[in-house]
């Protein structure tokens, strides 16, 4: 049972410490699901042995506590990855395809200006460059 | 709405070369209508992710609004569409 539970937490956890880097783990967290499984077997295990007619209440009352703070993580996890990560804007206005990409005047990180004409018509490597590649990245959770 | 300062400490650590932009004040953010309110660090307002492929005369050609922000373009998408731009 206790193994099920550390099982859980690493499940939880191991999604922004490990899976996030590969996108094969990240798009879908088939890795943590797979462990929240394992995990959910293991109480499952745990907590029936506690709840045989000679244990003692203690271990009762601990398995259950143990079994719902584990349903809770996976409960969270399931929130966060298909409900709460869908929580974005409706953003209409964004340029659709076939319309004019808005000019924008920004700063590099030497601190010099760009503007999106300007990396537009900028020759790479010698040659005119075939368009411009624009990122969003949002860089957070 | 990294600091530029922000972004080059970023950039020299993970060795990146590209053009790497800095919009503090979520200038260029609004203009795509690309504000998330409120679901960045300490509250601030973020950018929802999105790619946008931009031709030589200005034209949008090819652009990935994600609808969870789990997943982003993966680079094989962008190549793929990179190479229909002539």
């Amino acid at each position: 049972m206790w193994a099920g539970f550390v099982l859980s937490i690493f499940a939880f956890l191991s999604y922004p410490l490990i899976f996030v880097n590969w996108a094969v783990t990240r798009d879908f967290p088939w890795a943590n699901l797979f462990f929240f499984v394992v995990a959910a077997g293991l109480l499952f295990i745990g907590v029936r042995r506690a709840f045989a007619p000679n244990r003692r209440r203690v271990s009762k009352i601990v398995a259950a506590i143990v079994a719902t703070l584990s349903a809770l993580l996976l409960g969270m996890f399931i929130f966060t990855a298909f409900v709460a990560a869908r929580w974005l804007p409706a953003s209409a206005g964004a340029p659709q395809v076939g319309q004019a990409a808005p000019e924008f005047n920004l700063v590099d990180i030497t601190g010099r200006a760009a503007s999106l004409s300007g990396l537009r018509s900028q020759p790479i490597n010698g040659k005119p460059a075939k368009g411009v590649l624009l990122i969003f990245y949002r860089g957070y959770w | 709405m990294d600091s530029p300062e922000e972004s080059r400490d970023l950039c020299q650590k993970a060795g990146y070369t590209f053009t790497f932009l800095s919009d503090p004040k979520l200038n260029a953010i609004s203009q795509y209508d690309l504000v998330h309110k409120g679901q960045g660090e300490n509250g601030r307002d973020i950018a929802r992710p999105a790619e946008f492929l931009i031709d030589s005369s200005g034209t949008v050609r090819w652009r990935m609004l994600t609808e969870n922000y789990w997943v982003r373009a993966r680079p094989e998408q962008i190549l793929d569409a990179a190479k229909a731009l002539r």
